[in-house]
Parts: structure tokens; sequence; C-alpha cells
């Protein structure tokens, strides 16, 4: 059994089953006005809460809210299941299935076979879509890969009921209504004035504040926790920035390619002038990947390296106020 | 970044045949994607991760070895995991775990409680309690 279903490889996982989803039901809609009508950019500092024993930083939202923002924006009807019993989840993804209805599923990483041994850790909000079943194989699209995958029913089932933070609880989602009519405009004004007000937001931990606060932090890092800790944080640091799923500069990038798409969908060209500056931003964030990542080669001075990444953190914080104030401006 | 520019490493994803997509310009100044087979800058931080994360096996292998900790701290850093993932895949309180963790304690165990903690870490009860601090796995 397998359902007509076209599998293309994207940059994050969510927006790639969204996309592919859509797809499948006619919508044809790209990765990156996913994420930007989702309003997927963001910056998010938890210090209190740490992962993977680093500090918890993450450049997008809760896992769910880019496709949750997308279908309210767009007046898509999604479905949403969890489970505590795994027979009966794998009931309902096989009654699916039967039904021709290719289904999204929020998985953990770490039991994920086809994935890198060094990409597998507990991390539980991956997503990926089943588009059928042979025997007892499930036939996968895992949008980060460039291929198809299949997944026996163990294997599937250990995945949908990983355990930790942010467990899947067998999570299943597709969409159940597309409407005729789309307001383009109205949505894609709405989610770039949402993720301005996002960075923008006075809080602490959120946005731009929120990279000032983690160049504080990096500052002390060497002094407070020793340059070990420091330079285990920092690789986190950069591996939530640009490791599979952000297309690079901590999904810079894709929004770049978002506000190109969106200008000239609702033919407004200054979101083209806005996308090339975005796009030079995001190779400032690959600019300090770069130069953290020589803090592992060289043993000189730590103590400098690190003053000079939370200076460029800076720089890109005070470079992206100016950014959505200005966007804030124009849309 | 310019798609010219989409770097082209080893990386790990292409350990598995797989790529990733990226989004660059093209030299029209339009958006367009590329596929990368990785990027030095990525593999230094991962290659990092990992060399902390072996330590931590390695310090915790020592630990067993000098009767310091029980196997379930060894086999809970062997397969990433820390106390509240065990907590979440055993179903018992954490510091029900932590006490667990000690030599003394965790002699005692009986197999139902044993075999909760095998189940987790995908090993046998043997394997489990006859662990003395060997490389392994």
């Amino acid at each position: 059994m397998q359902i007509d279903f076209e599998h293309r490889i994207t940059a994050h996982c969510e927006n790639g089953v969204a996309s592919n989803l859509l797809r499948n039901k006619g919508l044809d809609i790209s990765e990156p006005m996913v994420f930007g009508i989702g309003s997927g950019l963001f910056y998010v500092y938890l210090p209190f809460l740490k992962v993977n024993h680093a500090p918890g930083l993450s450049y997008r939202p809760a896992p769910g809210w880019i496709f949750n923002r997308l279908a309210k924006r767009l007046g898509i009807k999604i479905k949403r299941q969890k489970f505590s019993n795994p027979e009966k989840a794998q009931r309902v993804l096989d009654e699916n299935l039967r039904n021709n209805i290719p289904a999204g599923l929020q998985v953990g990483v770490y039991h994920l076979p086809y994935f890198p041994e060094d990409y597998r850790f507990h991390f539980n909000a991956h997503n990926l879509v089943v588009y059928g079943k042979e025997g007892n194989e499930y036939l996968i699209s895992d949008p980060t890969m460039e291929t198809v995958h299949r997944l026996t029913e163990p294997e599937l089932e250990k995945v949908r009921f990983a355990k930790g933070v942010l467990a899947p609880k067998g999570h299943i989602y597709y969409p159940i209504y597309i409407p005729q009519q789309i307001d383009w405009e109205k949505a894609i004004t709405k989610a770039i004035k949402k993720t301005c007000n996002d960075m923008l937001a006075p809080v602490p931990i959120v946005g731009v504040k929120g990279m000032r606060m983690v160049s504080r932090a990096i500052r002390k890092w060497p002094t407070k926790v020793g340059v070990k800790k420091a330079n285990y944080y920092l690789a986190q640091l950069v591996r939530m920035q640009e490791e599979i799923g952000t297309g690079g500069g901590g999904f810079r990038y894709i929004y770049s390619a978002f506000l190109q798409e969106a200008g000239k969908k609702i033919n407004r060209p200054a979101l083209l002038e806005m996308s090339d500056e975005m796009t030079k931003i995001g190779d400032l964030w690959r600019d300090f990947a770069v130069e953290a990542s020589r803090v592992y080669k060289k043993r000189s001075n730590q103590t400098d390296v690190y003053n000079k990444l939370a200076d460029d953190l800076l720089h890109l914080a005070d470079l992206e106020e100016e950014f959505f104030k200005k966007l804030k401006k124009v849309i | 970044m310019k798609k010219s520019e989409v770097p082209q490493d080893k990386g790990r994803v292409s350990e598995k045949g797989s790529r990733e997509l990226y989004y660059a310009v093209d030299d029209n100044g339009e958006y367009t994607t590329a596929l990368s087979t990785g990027w030095e800058a990525k593999n230094i931080v991962q290659d990092h991760t990992m060399q902390e994360i072996q330590e931590r096996i390695d310090q915790a292998q020592e630990d067993v070895k000098a009767g310091v900790v029980s196997p379930i701290v060894y086999f809970m850093e062997l397969r990433r995991m820390d106390w509240q993932i065990v907590s979440d895949y055993t179903g018992m309180w954490k510091w029900r775990i932590k006490r667990h963790a000690k030599p003394m304690v965790f002699a005692k165990l009986n197999d139902k409680v044993l075999q909760r903690y095998a189940d987790t870490f995908e090993i046998t009860i043997e394997e489990l309690k006859n662990y003395r601090g060997e490389e392994c796995k």
C-alpha cells in the first residue's frame, strides 16, 4: 500500500513536512513560505534549562507552532492526535494509510536508524511523513533526508513513543481542510509583523535582547565555568545555529528566501531589498560559526576569542534590531 | 550566501549517503536551493561534542571499575541519556535512580527493577548486572 506522495528534501523538518503534506493536498507552497508565514524565525535563550548538559538555546519557536500559525493564517485545518496507547496509535496510522492520507508524525531522533550516529540525541521534536506500508514496513519521507527510508513497525513505534523532553506520545497530524481562496497579502503581512515583534520583544531572553544576553554570557563563560565547559557550551550553541534543520545561519537564509518569494507574490519590492539585507546578516552568522570553530584549533588566549565572539554577537544583535525595525515599517 | 559558496566538505550526513539543503542566491540574486555534503566548521564543533560525550562515557567506565558508581551510570552515559531521560523511560523517580547508582544499592535490586533499566538501555539483565567497567559496546 503506497500513497502517491512526492518526497522533497527541505532544510528543516517541520517546514518540510508541512510543505510536503500541503503540496500533496494540492496547495503548492514552498518551504520558505511555510517558514515565513508560520513566523518560524525566533531566538530564545533558556539558561536555566540544560539540554545535553549545556544551556538551552533555540532559533525557532516551540515544535508545532510553525505549522499551526501557518494553518491559522491561511485558513487551513489540521487534525492532531496524541496517544497513550502505542497499539491505538498504530491503528490510527494504518487506518489513515488505508484511506490514502499521508500523515505527519512527531518522533524522537535517538532511535532513527538512518540518522548519522553524530545526530542521534534524545531530541524529540523531529518530524517526518509516513506515506505507505509494505508488509510490516512503513514508507518514510523524512524531509531532512535526500531519499525516502523504511522503518519496521517496532522501529516506528519506538521513535513515536520516545521519552524525555517534548515526548511525542505518538503525535500524528495531517491537513483536513484547505480553503479555495487564500488571502496571501494578509497572511504574509501578519506573519512578518509577528516575527518583527518577536525579535524586538521587550523580554530579556527573547529576540535581539536574548542575543545580547547570550553575548554577555559568552564573555563570562571561560572564567565562570572554565574553558573546558565553555568550549562545550559554545559547540552546542553553534550546533543549534548550523546543524541540520536551520538551512545555515540559524534560519536566516530560509527567511531571506521567504522575503524574496513573498515580495514577488504580493508585489512589494521593499521586501526584496529586505531579503538582500537578511542574506548579508546570514553571512555574518556563518562567519560567527567559523570564528567559533577556531576556538578548538588554537590554544592561544581563550578569553580573547570569547570576547571577540561576544562582540560579534552584539554586532549581530544591533544589525538585527535595525533590520526588524525597518521591516516592521515597510510591511 | 552565494550558490557557489555552499560548502562541499565531507560532513557527517554524507556518511549515511545524504546531503543537506541550503537556500542560497544565484548570480542574478534569485534565491534557489543547493545540496551540501557538509561543512568543516560544523565538523569541528560536532567532533568536539562527540569527544566530550566519549569523555563522559570513559569517566563512567572508570567509576564503575573503581566501584564508585553502579553500571546504571555507565549505560546512561553510553546511551547519551541524563537522569531525567532515564527517569522518563523507566517510569521511576529521579532520586530513586540516583540511589540505584550506588553500587551497594544496585547489588540488591530485583530482576523486575533491573528489567526496566535493561529495556531502557536496550541490553539484557545479565549485561547490566555483570558490567564491571570493561571497554565495550
